[in-house]
């Protein structure tokens, strides 16, 4: 027990020693969660307004020009572009001068009288988030536009209807002002955090094995489930440092309102490093170099992306892709950490995803453990 | 059986590849006495590393029994890893710590308590030489200090038995000689049993016996003494003055004339020459050469070392593999 002891403290001491001692690697690794961060938060948005929008004004008249001043104070169109007619805004939209442009045919104002008025909206549609945001701003636009117009009519008719029929009222929980950080945030630290675990143990583990010390490690009295340990160790504590790096970034540099219980937080990221290790461990069985880890470590971060609900809903997916989802740790903790972090709730509401992470974490670790080889063959 | 510090018996690994199936190590038998050193000889590709692999339990064996200390190597591994030293072929110890870092992690992994550290490893590092460089990152040592320091690292527990998988591969001469020093002081002093693989045969020469490992299996095993009797006749040495021509003749003596010419080998611009009968053939063999217009410097009958014997050994073995029986011997009969 003693000698055990002796041996794990060693390991570990080891595994620090070499990763404090490759300073610029680590470097690297504790830098790149927080760069991702702030390019992040400050390049990526995922409402598109302020599209760049061309008019083909054929009327000219009052209630044309009021249409595009609606457009612009909407926020969502910024028009500088004028011009003559619907060629001209296709060029405009192949050259990617524009991104969205109106086409008002002559005579707008008289037929917004006979209630027959017709805009024609063109959207670019190469770039998706463009589409979404630019279609629904032009509807609701001209929508508005259209309603005001029609109480106008009614007010001038010197009848009172007391307004639109129905109202709807949205209000926006946990993030009412559509704040996109508040959302990016914590499932963008929980993904950076996956990528380095699983990167961090993966490439330990190879290194290990290209330079041949694993020989020399194995021929010791060491059992494979202390070298296993003392290697997570490290890992364990670098990873759960960057995670709070970008914790603390996120709620006092980009006001992200942390409003869960912060130490249900510490617990379930602390899991989800497991998990993440077990992933790694797993991967470094596979991958028999350093360049192999790089290569599985990206396909992992891309379906992690893609897959986990990160950015992109989960439901509408395909069942069988939702199951592929469902092999990548990420899925569950993403879902966990909005819970905490965003919507303020506990374990009452997280048991089923804390109890898929408990049950990923336990059998990956098995799997690692027994794979994990006290021979050379 | 526990009565050797090392045995194996029958042992055979095969590993199986796309190609199919390769046997690496074939009925391998060998004894090592406690205090013993022991040579496992042999070309590159015999099988030395995955023989000594197997034996430590590195590598699950294909069929047949090894121990060492009386310890099975497949079931008592761990039993083995506390009394046994090895270093294994390629400098294997982590490059990004110091030397004293390597030599305590290695003793703590031991289970060597911190008091016996404080004793023991200035005591090895002296031993090794290393005692000025305990601040140096192992991956910065010279190729001939990496390899002492393994020795040092491999001995921090003290074990009874220690196995070296080529020590002094892509050391320098003056070092290796070093490195043999330290291993004669640990044979003398400690009892130490050694079994070293190696591909030098002037390193073959200060075992008490080895085993000459081709193709997976011993073609020799014996004391180094007894090999070199094994060689058929005795040795000449000499320079031609045109050396491709002469042996261009030597290797087809019948053209020559001279009858007792065994075997020749190339030496740098030397050959080396078995013969039956020096005193017979000598002049024989100076005249008919010079006949060809060929002079010969500094000839003189020499002590056949282990490369001669080891060299000559294999030839005679390849060629019963390819035409099942002796040509390197015409002439004799």
């Amino acid at each position: 027990m003693r000698k055990r002891q002796q041996r794990l403290f060693a390991l570990v001491r080891k595994e620090l020693t070499q990763m404090l001692r490759d300073r610029r690697t680590l470097g690297i690794i504790m830098a790149i969660p927080l760069i991702e961060l702030f390019i992040f938060a400050y390049a990526v948005e995922m409402t598109v307004d302020h599209i760049p929008t061309a008019v083909v004004d054929m009327s000219q008249d009052d209630e044309s020009r009021r249409l595009v001043e609606a457009l612009v104070v909407s926020g969502f169109f910024d028009v500088d572009v004028y011009l003559n007619s619907e060629a001209e805004l296709i060029h405009a939209l192949d050259a990617g001068q524009v991104r969205a442009g109106f086409v008002i045919p002559p005579n707008f104002a008289e037929a917004l009288q006979r209630g027959t008025a017709q805009v024609l909206v063109l959207v670019d549609g190469s770039d998706s988030f463009t589409v979404q945001s630019g279609y629904s701003a032009a509807l609701s636009v001209t929508q508005a536009f259209a309603t005001d117009l029609m109480l106008q009519k009614i007010d001038r008719l010197g009848q009172d209807v007391g307004g639109v029929p129905i109202e709807s009222f949205t209000h926006v929980l946990y993030n009412p002002n559509m704040d996109d950080m508040v959302f990016i945030v914590p499932g963008l630290g929980a993904m950076l955090l996956q990528y380095m675990t699983i990167n961090l143990t993966a490439t330990v583990v190879v290194r290990e094995r290209e330079m041949g010390t694993i020989e020399q490690l194995l021929i010791t009295p060491t059992r494979p489930l202390e070298l296993m340990v003392g290697k997570m160790v490290p890992n364990i504590l670098f990873s759960f440092l960057a995670m709070m790096i970008v914790t603390f970034t996120g709620i006092f540099w980009f006001d992200v309102p942390f409003r869960g219980n912060f130490w249900l937080y510490v617990w379930l990221t602390l899991l989800f490093i497991v998990s993440g290790l077990g992933m790694g461990l797993l991967m470094s069985t596979v991958a028999q170099t350093q360049k192999q880890v790089q290569q599985l470590s990206q396909l992992v971060a891309v379906l992690g992306l893609l897959l986990t609900g990160f950015i992109y809903p989960r439901p509408p997916m395909p069942v069988a892709i939702q199951a592929v989802g469902g092999l990548i740790p990420l899925t569950y903790f993403v879902r966990i950490v909005r819970g905490i972090f965003t919507k303020g709730v506990g374990l009452e509401f997280l048991w089923s995803d804390v109890t898929a992470l408990l049950i990923y974490s336990a059998v990956i670790m098995t799997l690692a453990a027994v794979t994990f080889r006290k021979r050379l063959d | 059986m526990s009565e050797y510090a090392i045995a194996a018996d029958g042992l055979t690994k095969v590993f199986k590849t796309r190609g199919g199936l390769v046997t690496a190590v074939s009925e391998l038998t060998l004894h090592v006495q406690p205090g013993e050193t022991f040579g496992l000889i042999g070309p590159d590709g015999a099988g030395k590393t995955t023989a000594t692999r197997v034996i430590l339990g590195l590598l699950r064996r294909s069929g047949g029994h090894s121990s060492i200390l009386g310890y099975d190597s497949m079931r008592d591994t761990y039993a083995i890893r506390e009394r046994v030293g090895y270093i294994a072929q390629q400098f294997a110890l982590p490059a990004d710590l110091t030397v004293m870092e390597n030599m305590q992690f290695f003793a703590h992994v031991q289970g060597v308590s911190p008091r016996q550290q404080k004793q023991r490893i200035p005591d090895l590092l002296a031993f090794a030489g290393l005692g000025e460089f305990t601040e140096r990152l192992a991956g910065r040592l010279s190729g001939g200090m990496k390899k002492k320091l393994a020795l040092a690292c491999s001995l921090v527990h003290e074990p009874q038995v220690v196995l070296l998988d080529e020590p002094t591969l892509g050391v320098d001469p003056v070092s290796r000689r070093e490195f043999w020093h330290l291993l004669g002081k640990l044979r003398a002093e400690k009892g130490l049993t050694i079994l070293v693989c190696t591909p030098y045969m002037d390193e073959a020469e200060r075992c008490n016996r080895v085993g000459l490992m081709v193709n997976g299996r011993f073609i020799a095993y014996d004391t180094p003494k007894a090999i070199k009797r094994q060689v058929n006749g005795r040795l000449l040495e000499f320079t031609p003055s045109d050396t491709p021509n002469t042996l261009a003749l030597l290797q087809n003596p019948s053209r020559l004339g001279v009858d007792g010419i065994l075997e020749v080998q190339t030496y740098g611009a030397m050959l080396h020459l078995f013969v039956d009968d020096p005193a017979l053939r000598v002049p024989q063999l100076t005249a008919a050469l010079s006949a060809q217009g060929i002079t010969l410097d500094g000839l003189r009958e020499i002590e056949p070392r282990m490369e001669e014997a080891f060299i000559s050994l294999i030839r005679r073995q390849e060629e019963e593999r390819v035409d099942g029986k002796r040509l390197s011997v015409v002439g004799t009969a």
